[in-house]
């Protein structure tokens, strides 16, 4: 028996580690759905342009995960451009990153929400003579996508997407929608509505678009990450979210635009006043981030975004993640790789790979003066 | 049956024992209580660093809750002002935890029983090796598999329970969508505590001396009769362990719970409903992107998990002390 047990235990031990071997593989394909057919062409073509100056070394950067596919492309192409550089991209959420960015683990942070006062304030700390700014770099559509058996094309506004998130429209041909909808086949069946269980950027800048496009109809914090309105169904990240409405009939749900595309989910069409409903691509999230305004003071680029625009074609629910660095006071060993980095992210080039990905590019005024700060960041 | 008892029977106590410590204690023993003195001494060392650090962090947070920490079902600590409470994750947690240990215990107890006693050896001893394998799956491939193979198949079963059991007010399916409840959790949660309580009640069934059931069997009784009176007396406060241990990962589950589950801070006793949530998947959900306050107040709300936690061990041990004249000491 002693010996059969000393068996027993190797044999588990021997199970165990061909199990999870198996697992530690499987759990390297995580849910990058970045566009496969986008790397091959700008790979080769984006090398010659990018200066590297004196970049060197590595740089370790984190945060928000809304950003993830953008900086992989960004990374895979400035470091094809310039030997010997690496730029190490942890995408464990924005929070995460401005406390590591806080406390000076970090050469930048991704945020997908800038910088608040007391977090300015503690940046001092770590930036000498200066403080963090948030330099808005990348821009993206939130899709509201949804599962429909024979309705191909659906109009909604503002008003209604928060009763439906907010319970308060529970059947596909309540009159509302119905009346958006006049040639559309709603069947009878509920609704079935998924947000975010994890906190997320995405779930906030989904709040603040209803709270400022809908204030009557959606009154829950509007600055909250996690989701406050009851009833609905959660899933975890945007990826569980679009998974679950790909396999649920009837249901409906938000996230970036590019895990729309990667499962072919259909994607609401926006009545926002404008002459004609707007759909949600790259192409028109840049033009509502157009409408934004700076807000930050100096250098701090950080934008008040218009959600409540009407101009044509532009589509309002948008998402802008901030890179985060000192003005002054960076650490003059990874100075040259962050001011060459993003100074490849705020190019042209740079901007253009985003739509690929299922990004917005920045409108060309916003990135000019980007462009214009980068350079005199010390 | 008998080969596999005999052969199973524990070993001899080793002959040691008659040479008492009486007369001067050597150094090795002296040394051996050092380590193991200190040993102990260091686990209480590193529980109350761990409760110190919770309470503190705890502290910062539940002192600027706006609300009732312990009764309110709203999770906001970065609103102004802060409102968060934990009502809907303890009971997340509990009800969990109550149906894996309703499912998991009786199927436990049977299993290690078929091994230990019924099963030919050519059938127990592989059958112990791959619940112990169960054991061996990580967490989270317990969640993809509830998330992707489980979920759809338990809709059928939740309609069922729907239609024919709704009148018990918990079967009752009162909200739309697919069966990401605090039931599948539950059957989820029985499944990954299955093989601690199996192999832990087993090897305590193989410990029940002897004589006892060759008594029994001498008396007339029957396999199931030798179970009832000698075995599981014997098991009791075995049994009673194993669960407990099982309990603890049930509480403590994380990941699994987190891709299973449809959160939502709602108590409902309609167990079918998608909703709840229990402590560490809350954690595990809102922490990466919470800012320091938030995670002061997710440290809080794992302050009361490790409450819970040590309430459920004591409660095991008063009951285990209790029922020491059967344990195995006294045989």
């Amino acid at each position: 028996m002693k010996l059969q047990r000393k068996n027993g235990l190797r044999a588990t031990a021997l199970g165990a580690l061909a199990i999870s071997g198996a697992l530690v593989l499987t759990a390297c394909g995580s849910d990058d759905n970045t566009a496969t057919g986008s790397d091959g062409g700008d790979k080769t073509n984006a090398a010659s342009n990018i200066k590297c100056d004196e970049a060197k070394g590595q740089i370790l950067a984190a945060g928000s995960s809304a950003q993830k596919n953008a900086m992989d492309l960004w990374v895979k192409n400035f470091q094809a451009a310039c030997s010997g550089v690496e730029v190490n991209y942890q995408p464990i959420g924005s929070g995460g990153g401005i406390t590591k960015f806080t406390q000076g683990q970090v050469a930048f942070a991704g945020s997908d929400s800038a910088l608040k006062p007391e977090e300015v304030e503690e940046s001092k700390k770590i930036c000498k003579g200066g403080q963090g700014i948030n330099l808005p770099m990348v821009g993206g559509p939130v899709a509201i996508g949804y599962n429909l058996e024979g309705v191909d094309d659906l109009v909604l506004d503002s008003a209604t997407i928060a009763k439906i998130f907010d319970s308060k429209i529970t059947k596909w041909n309540d009159p509302a929608i119905a009346k958006l909808n006049p040639d559309a086949k709603l069947p009878s069946s509920s609704i079935q509505a998924f947000h975010r269980s994890d906190e997320s950027g995405t779930t906030q800048n989904l709040h603040k678009y209803l709270s400022e496009a809908a204030p009557a109809d959606w009154k829950h914090d509007p600055k909250s990450k996690s989701w406050l309105a009851p009833g609905g169904q959660a899933a975890n990240g945007s990826s569980g979210v679009a998974a679950q409405v790909k396999q649920t009939q009837g249901s409906i749900g938000y996230f970036e635009l590019s895990y729309a595309t990667s499962q072919s989910i259909s994607t609401v069409k926006l009545d926002t006043g404008a002459a004609a409903p707007v759909e949600a691509t790259s192409e028109n999230a840049s033009k509502a981030i157009a409408a934004a305004k700076v807000k930050g003071t100096g250098k701090d680029l950080a934008l008040s975004l218009d959600y409540k625009t009407k101009a044509e074609g532009a589509y309002p629910i948008i998402l802008v993640t901030y890179e985060i660095a000192c003005d002054k006071g960076n650490k003059a060993e990874t100075l040259p790789t962050l001011k060459a980095f993003l100074n490849y992210t705020a190019s042209d080039e740079g901007q253009k790979v985003l739509t690929d990905a299922g990004y917005a590019p920045l409108p060309a005024e916003i990135a000019a003066k980007v462009r214009e700060i980068v350079p005199t960041l010390s | 049956m008998d080969t596999a008892t005999t052969a199973s029977a524990p070993p001899p106590r080793a002959p040691q024992q008659t040479g008492t410590t009486r007369g001067k204690p050597r150094p090795g023993d002296r040394i051996f209580l050092g380590l193991s003195r200190g040993a102990g001494i260091s686990l209480l060392v590193i529980m109350a660093a761990i409760a110190g650090f919770l309470a503190y962090r705890a502290g910062i947070a539940i002192s600027k809750d706006d609300a009732n920490f312990l009764t309110t079902s709203e999770w906001n600590p970065a609103g102004d002002p802060p409102v968060f409470g934990i009502a809907v994750l303890a009971f997340g947690t509990v009800v969990s935890s109550v149906i894996a240990m309703v499912i998991a215990v009786p199927v436990a107890i049977g299993i290690a029983l078929f091994i230990s006693h019924y099963a030919p050896r050519k059938i127990a001893t592989p059958l112990a090796y791959v619940v112990d394998l169960l054991a061996a799956v990580p967490s989270i491939i317990y969640g993809l598999w509830g998330a992707i193979f489980l979920v759809p198949y338990l809709d059928g079963l939740n309609s069922w329970l729907n239609e024919y059991l709704g009148w018990t007010y918990i079967f009752e399916k009162t909200g739309e969508g697919v069966a990401r409840n605090l039931f599948t959790v539950g059957i989820l949660l029985a499944i990954m505590i299955l093989p601690i309580i199996t192999n832990v009640t087993r090897e305590v069934f193989l410990q029940v001396p002897k004589m006892h059931e060759e008594a029994a069997l001498a008396l007339g009784a029957t396999r199931w009769e030798v179970i009832r009176m000698s075995v599981l007396p014997f098991g009791r406060s075995g049994i009673i362990s194993a669960s407990m241990l099982g309990l603890g990962r049930a509480l403590g589950e994380t990941m699994a719970v987190a891709v299973v589950l449809s959160p939502s801070f709602i108590i409902s006793g309609h167990l079918l409903d998608p909703g709840g949530g229990t402590f560490a998947q809350n954690i595990a959900a809102k922490f990466n992107e919470a800012d320091e306050f938030g995670r002061d107040a997710l440290i809080a709300s794992g302050l009361v998990l490790f409450v819970i936690t040590l309430l459920v061990n004591g409660a095991a041990r008063a009951i285990i002390a209790r029922r020491k004249e059967y344990s195995g000491a006294n045989a």
